[in-house]
């Protein structure tokens, strides 16, 4: 039997990959980073890079970048909320998430873009667990009727009631690690069983041009130390924040990437850390940031292609759109990213229900693309040899009226083959008539009342108490005494 | 009366983005001893204007645009100190505090307001990144701003925006200051919510919006 072949592509070749690596490392060296996090500062010193405190400057030698990355691990293993189902972040498989930290919501019934409260985090967290293509939760949406301060903690706090899906999330404040890890150890009840079955990935973004500020370079320290993965989101602007050619742009990427990758190992050798981003093409005319542009799509397939390259775990913000509504925008420019991302293998793939620059999620669009997700899966599954001889056999008993629906080997085969998309449209015309003449995000809003007639998958009680307490904790340290109130 | 080919070559180094050929023109201005009002207004001036036209006509993208706002800048800090020699000052339409909010060291966007606007006649204090609500407001007291123009790009910080207008409720200070709001997550929407005076898509609509306040 044949072997199946993963479709995959590769933008780069391998000179050039190396070039690219090997340009950044002179960037490291020549011109270093800015650092503005004393222990990092520090860390880095004491492990021989040459310095410019005033500047809060660092030189990060080659030799050092190459021992930190021989530390990190190529492979990471998530686990669900229960710590059964296991999730492999690494080699060429994908797993699609929300895209992340949205401030707005669009609301379905007006089609505007509203503030987000409590009650949209549970429906986002709910119809998330629900979505069978989705892999991860992410802390997608920041609540507007908490005080800003803890909103951080807060949307971790929603997600892991609401859903059993490992959690993409982050830190808005340096305070906001301690509770957030608090709420992780109490759902594995144990700090060393969250390091043995890591729950969450936690986001750190880099400020372009070769930027650690304070809060995200202490999120990489705690989060080394805690055995939590650090997903490294540089995101360089082409032409404005990072250099305008896609080459120029992925060289400052891959040193801006590496040299938090540096930190983390020296933080605590061994830690996990994904090579991921969110770099755009940036609008030259409209100076915004387009996560739908073709451009930004081949930044991300290549500075994957590049993480690979150093044998690491992937991540991109792709599948994800600029458009303000469900339009043929939205479902073209997320199911680009989409297919792109996973025959590029990268391993954590945000985007799904993000529209309007990673500004705005759609319960309905988050919908539709977790049907563009399944069909991306199928892709990669590639072309498999179910049978041999594949098909001469079939045709021994052939006559002028032969059909295939009945035989056995349809059946056998059928449900193996083919996907059977829910939301995407096959009705004939008569029949979609006769359904009201619905639109994919109309479809999708009706799959999503379905979604919500089901029970929660509730986190328990003991687990639940113990999360209030933290979150509750949390709140009153920073004046505040309650929170809203929630309804499953 | 100076002469229309310098003024044209002027009008054209802006235009173009010539900083070292606007320079070396105003050097000239300054050396011969011109009128130096009139080479901003009838020389620089009508290019950085010329640069505004093209960009509306979809002709100038960004860097065009800011690589001219950035001549008119480095003409201007030539020509400024000699006007203040002979105690002239040259015309501005208004004051202007801009900054990006605590929290967010993001200041692209910030940079091309800031650049639009001083490039369009307006005084510019350009307090940097990372700007605590409260210098924002000092600031715009002691240099008896017209306008406070705050800028955020995460989502998270633009919640800022609201606290810097509700500080300036609390010291009675609201309306004293025309405030504009900008930013990636930010819309016009949340700038009626929060009450501010504006919001501007984009730095050339930041300079038409302040223009369109001066004249009120």
């Amino acid at each position: 039997m044949i072997k199946t072949q993963r479709p995959k592509y590769r933008l780069l070749n391998e000179a050039f990959v190396k070039k690219i690596v090997n340009e950044s490392y002179q960037l490291l060296e020549k011109y270093g980073v800015f650092v503005e996090n004393k222990e990092a500062f520090t860390l880095l010193k004491n492990a021989g890079a040459k310095t410019n405190e005033p500047e809060n400057r660092v030189f990060i030698p080659h030799e050092l970048v190459e021992k930190s990355l021989s530390k990190t691990p190529p492979v990471i293993e998530l686990y669900d909320r229960q710590g059964q189902q296991k999730y492999t972040v690494g080699n060429d498989d994908i797993h699609f998430d929300p895209g992340s930290a949205a401030v707005t919501v669009l609301d379905h019934e007006s089609q505007t873009q509203r503030r987000a409260k409590t009650e949209d985090l549970i429906l986002f967290a709910r119809v998330t667990d629900a979505l069978e293509n989705i892999d991860f939760q992410s802390t997608g949406i920041i609540s507007s009727d908490v005080p800003e301060i803890i909103s951080d903690s807060y949307r971790l706090y929603i997600g892991l009631q609401f859903s059993r899906k490992p959690v993409v999330t982050g830190t808005f404040r340096v305070e906001g690690f301690k509770p957030m890890r608090d709420m992780l150890v109490a759902v594995r009840g144990s700090a060393q069983n969250l390091e043995d079955k890591p729950l969450a990935i936690f986001d750190a973004c880099p400020s372009p041009p070769l930027k650690w500020s304070n809060l995200t370079t202490q999120s990489l320290i705690d989060s080394a130390r805690a055995g939590i993965p650090s997903e490294l989101i540089s995101m360089g602007m082409t032409g404005a924040t990072s250099p305008v050619t896609l080459a120029g742009t992925l060289v400052q990427h891959t040193a801006e990437n590496l040299s938090g990758l540096v930190i983390c190992q020296l933080a605590e050798p061994g830690s996990p850390v994904i090579f991921g981003g969110s770099p755009s093409s940036f609008d030259m005319r409209k100076g915004t940031t387009p996560m739908g542009a073709i451009e930004t799509m081949m930044i991300d397939s290549a500075y994957s292609q590049i993480g690979k390259h150093l044998n690491l775990p992937t991540h991109a913000y792709m599948g994800l759109s600029d458009s303000k509504l469900n339009d043929n925008q939205a479902g073209l420019e997320s199911g680009m990213g989409a297919v792109l991302a996973a025959l590029a293998g990268i391993n954590v793939i945000s985007g799904p229900g993000m529209m309007d620059f990673e500004s705005c999620q759609s319960l309905e669009k988050l919908v539709i693309d977790n049907e563009i997700c399944g069909m991306a899966l199928r892709l990669v599954k590639g072309i498999a040899q179910r049978d041999e001889p594949l098909a001469v056999d079939l045709f021994q008993d052939i006559t002028p009226e032969s059909q295939f629906l009945s035989k056995p080997h349809t059946r056998k085969w059928y449900r193996e083959e083919h996907i059977f998309p829910g939301i995407i449209d096959r009705d004939t015309y008569d029949e979609w008539v006769g359904k009201r003449k619905k639109s994919a995000a109309q479809r999708a809003a009706d799959k999503i009342k379905e979604i919500l007639d089901q029970p929660v998958s509730l986190i328990d009680t003991p687990v639940q108490k113990e999360l209030e307490k933290i979150m509750l904790a949390d709140a009153e340290q920073n004046g505040f005494t309650s929170l809203p109130k929630i309804k499953g | 009366m100076i002469d229309e080919k310098i003024l044209s070559d002027m009008n054209r180094a802006v235009v173009e983005g010539n900083k070292e050929d606007a320079q070396r023109l105003s050097r000239q201005a300054i050396d011969e001893n011109w009128d130096l009002n009139e080479v901003i207004e009838n020389g620089f001036v009508p290019g950085i204007q010329k640069a505004g036209d093209l960009w509306e006509k979809g002709d100038y993208f960004l860097p065009e645009l800011i690589t001219s706002a950035e001549t008119m800048k480095a003409v201007m800090a030539l020509l400024q100190p000699e006007l203040k020699k002979k105690n002239l000052t040259a015309k501005s339409l208004g004051k202007a505090v801009i900054g990006t909010i605590e929290g967010d060291i993001h200041d692209i966007g910030k940079n091309l307001v800031a650049s639009i606007l001083s490039a369009n006649g307006f005084d510019v204090i350009d307090l940097g990144a990372d700007v605590k609500i409260t210098s924002f407001i000092e600031t715009a007291l002691e240099q008896k701003a017209d306008f406070i123009c705050v800028s955020s790009l995460l989502t998270t910080t633009m919640l800022k925006q609201k606290t810097l207008i509700e500080l300036l409720k609390s010291k009675n200070l609201y309306g004293k200051f025309k405030v504009l709001v900008g930013g990636s997550p930010v819309n016009s929407k949340w700038a009626q919510d929060i009450g501010a005076d504006g919001y501007a898509e984009n730095a050339m609509a930041a300079a038409k919006i302040a223009k369109s306040f001066i004249r009120k």
